[in-house]
């Protein structure tokens, strides 16, 4: 018999497959990914951490207005979308480009927030993927809502619903587990806590031992993962999808990583922390770990490599290629998609607008 | 059975039934609406008929009800919601704002979001603090929402049917004042459409814009004006976004005078909205500046007091006595 508290309560320390030196730690619960997704995933690592840098370089070109990096933090990026079917929802945050992406999404077309073109850029049905959300935790009700809906259906549905970890400090977020608890919604809720919401450090969001321990508040099982281990997020996010798929409920899922870079390039990170606290987490890497323990295991090699690398080549120049287009947006589709029939005061000022144009081009 | 006696509760309750009987994807949620059938009443019946899936409680938590229906309505459902009360709806305000009302256009119409907030709203029922707010304004400041308020009891029918059916997501603010009024209705009667305002009163010498629970109070004082000699036609507003600008506009015009009626607070309100639009289109037509009858601009007053607040005949009466009539 097990207490509620082993149920629901997460693993004394995150659990950690692979090691910041590559080494493999095996864990009863939860067991090694299959070397074909290891493989898979680390091309997706490789070609997460190229949108990345690429993004942010395309900022400092002026062409994205913004972009908030999830540079270190590919593992989590990657592995919520890996453990989906195509039938399953993904719900990101501004900060989960990488992840969207890895869900098949154009990577122009993602970045259409970004860039300033529109709200957001991709169809949310053709991929399952929700426009990204800038509120905090707000998204997270939506996904109860679609994770029910599919339920009354009887569709086989799972939700993956992404936060960072100053939106457990918003109400919504308590919401929507807590919702999603009642319902026995097939929501995972993952939260990347990477130790800061813009400039302000985990400690001023909350003192609870984690944050995978607020989920037995809401009766959820709560878990925690190093989460700059690939192996071990696959693991972990798979067994939460998978009781969630079953019919279990929702399921708590934290992931401890951390913010090398500034929130955005518009942030000075320096204001706030100091360079010796960031230095030990470039070496916990995600992707340097993955690629020594992948090479002491016979798995990848110069040639898996070169793919991966050639494969964020291409999508990098796609990126640079897309974004240096300049996109004029078609100013009359400020009014064209408020209403299925655009009201009569809409229209007059649809008008207004054209008018004006149309003068300042004469 | 066309014509039936009913109160707004049952011919509400009544829309409910039918628009869940004629679609499975309408779902009824929110605080006490299951086997209480909701505070006023307005969802008796729906869980016994329908079952715990399709009319349902939810935790006591306004922005997850908001939020999930948004959800819902994402996957191929049409959600109705009850805000129990007015001021109870305001933890929502963030899904409503942000998310209700965007969704459509951030995603250029590939998502679209066909559910209804019901909100029991304004006083007269000596409710205290935080039960009495008159809170349309707010939302219809916000782009992309529809705002109603049916005044009748037919209008409550067939406006809530027309919201459940709507392919966006409509505010359907019902004048809780209103509720055990009772009227013969005509259920299969198609009309209004959501964005129509209706004469509902004529008369030549000056129009009084009214909506919700102020629509009566125009009536009574219409009437108490014609034994006085003097015709006052009534303007029932019933869509507040979209707003019938042409009926609005075309009833003012034919009397030169008009007094925009309602509880609210009027400062920045629906009805400042009122005076400014039909000035702009009318003003040519205007023999007086158009005058307001509104709610003070302080918080609702608790039930003993609330007779002060609320728009009356005599202070409508008066507000029309001060159209400049060049007999007097």
């Amino acid at each position: 018999m097990t207490t509620v508290e082993e149920r629901l309560l997460p693993s004394a320390d995150p659990v950690q497959l692979v090691d910041e030196h590559g080494v493999r730690h095996d864990n009863p619960q939860y067991g090694m990914p299959a070397p074909e997704a290891l493989v898979d995933g680390y091309a997706q690592l490789v070609v997460g951490r190229r949108i990345n840098d690429q993004a942010s370089a395309l900022v400092r070109q002026g062409r994205l207005a913004v972009y908030p990096s999830s540079h270190g933090q590919e593992a989590c990026q990657v592995a919520a979308t890996m453990v989906l079917g195509e039938q399953d929802w993904l719900f990101p945050t501004y900060r989960d480009t990488v992840s969207i992406v890895s869900r098949g999404v154009d990577p122009i077309e993602t970045l259409t927030l970004l860039r300033g073109d529109w709200h957001s850029g991709y169809d949310p049905y053709e991929r399952k993927v929700a426009p990204q959300a800038t509120p905090l935790a707000t998204q997270l009700v939506h996904a109860v809502g679609v994770a029910h809906a599919a339920r009354l259906k009887g569709e086989d549905t799972v939700v993956m619903a992404l936060c960072g970890d100053g939106a457990t400090s918003e109400g919504d977020f308590h919401e929507a587990l807590n919702f999603a608890a009642v319902f026995k919604a097939p929501v995972v809720f993952f939260i990347q806590n990477n130790e800061y919401a813009i400039s302000v450090p985990l400690a001023r969001q909350t003192v609870a031992p984690s944050l995978a321990h607020k989920g037995i508040g809401y009766g959820m099982p709560g878990e925690r993962a190093d989460g700059n281990d690939l192996a071990g997020l696959l693991s972990v996010l798979g067994a939460a999808v998978g009781r969630a798929r079953a019919g279990e409920g929702p399921q708590l899922v934290e992931a401890h990583t951390y913010r090398v870079q500034a929130h955005t390039n518009a942030d000075d990170a320096t204001r706030y922390r100091n360079d010796a606290e960031v230095a030990p987490w470039l070496e916990r890497d995600p992707l340097k770990r993955l690629d020594a323990y992948l090479s002491a295991e016979g798995l990848l090699d110069d040639v898996r490599r070169g793919e991966a690398a050639a494969a964020a080549d291409k999508i990098a120049a796609e990126l640079r290629d897309g974004l240096m287009q300049e996109v004029s947006p078609d100013p009359a589709e400020l009014f064209a998609h408020l209403y299925a029939t655009p009201t009569p005061q809409l229209k007059e000022q649809a008008a207004f607008l054209q008018d004006e144009l149309s003068r300042e081009e004469a | 059975m066309p014509y039936e006696k009913l109160t707004m509760a049952q011919a509400l309750n009544q829309a409910l039934r039918d628009a869940m009987r004629a679609d499975d994807t309408v779902l009824m949620f929110g605080e006490d609406v299951g086997a209480l059938g909701g505070v006023f009443r307005i969802t008796d019946g729906l869980t016994a008929e329908f079952g715990e899936e399709r009319c349902f409680d939810t935790p006591l938590a306004e922005a997850g009800i908001v939020g999930m229906a948004v959800g819902l309505a994402m996957n191929g459902m049409r959600p109705v919601v009850e805000m129990q009360f007015d001021a109870f709806g305001y933890p929502a305000f963030e899904q409503v704002v942000s998310h209700v009302a965007k969704m459509r256009n951030r995603t250029r119409g590939k998502v679209t979001l066909p559910m209804v907030i019901r909100m029991p709203y304004a006083g007269g029922i000596g409710g205290v603090e935080h039960h009495c707010d008159s809170s349309e304004s707010y939302y219809a400041h916000t782009p992309g929402l529809t705002v109603v308020a049916p005044a009748t009891v037919s209008d409550a029918y067939t406006l809530l049917r027309r919201a459940i059916e709507f392919p966006d997501p409509v505010i359907f603010m019902e004048p809780k004042k209103l509720y055990w009024a009772k009227e013969e209705v005509d259920l299969s009667v198609e009309e209004p459409g959501i964005g129509t305002a209706v004469v509902r009163r004529e008369g030549g010498d000056a129009t009084l814009i009214a909506y919700g629970p102020s629509v009566p109070i125009a009536m009574e004082a219409a009437e108490a004006a014609a034994a006085e000699g003097r015709q006052l036609q009534v303007v029932d507003v019933r869509s507040i976004v979209p707003f019938d600008d042409e009926t609005v506009c075309a009833a003012v015009r034919s009397t030169g005078r008009a007094v925009v009626v309602a509880e609210a607070s009027g400062f920045a309100s629906v009805s400042s909205e009122i005076v400014a639009r039909v000035t702009e289109r009318c003003f040519h037509s205007l023999a007086a500046p158009i005058r307001r009858v509104t709610g003070f601009d302080i918080p609702y007053p608790p039930p003993k007091l609330e007779r002060h607040q609320l728009p009356g005949v005599d202070r409508i009466l008066d507000a029309v006595d001060t159209l400049q009539w060049e007999d007097s």
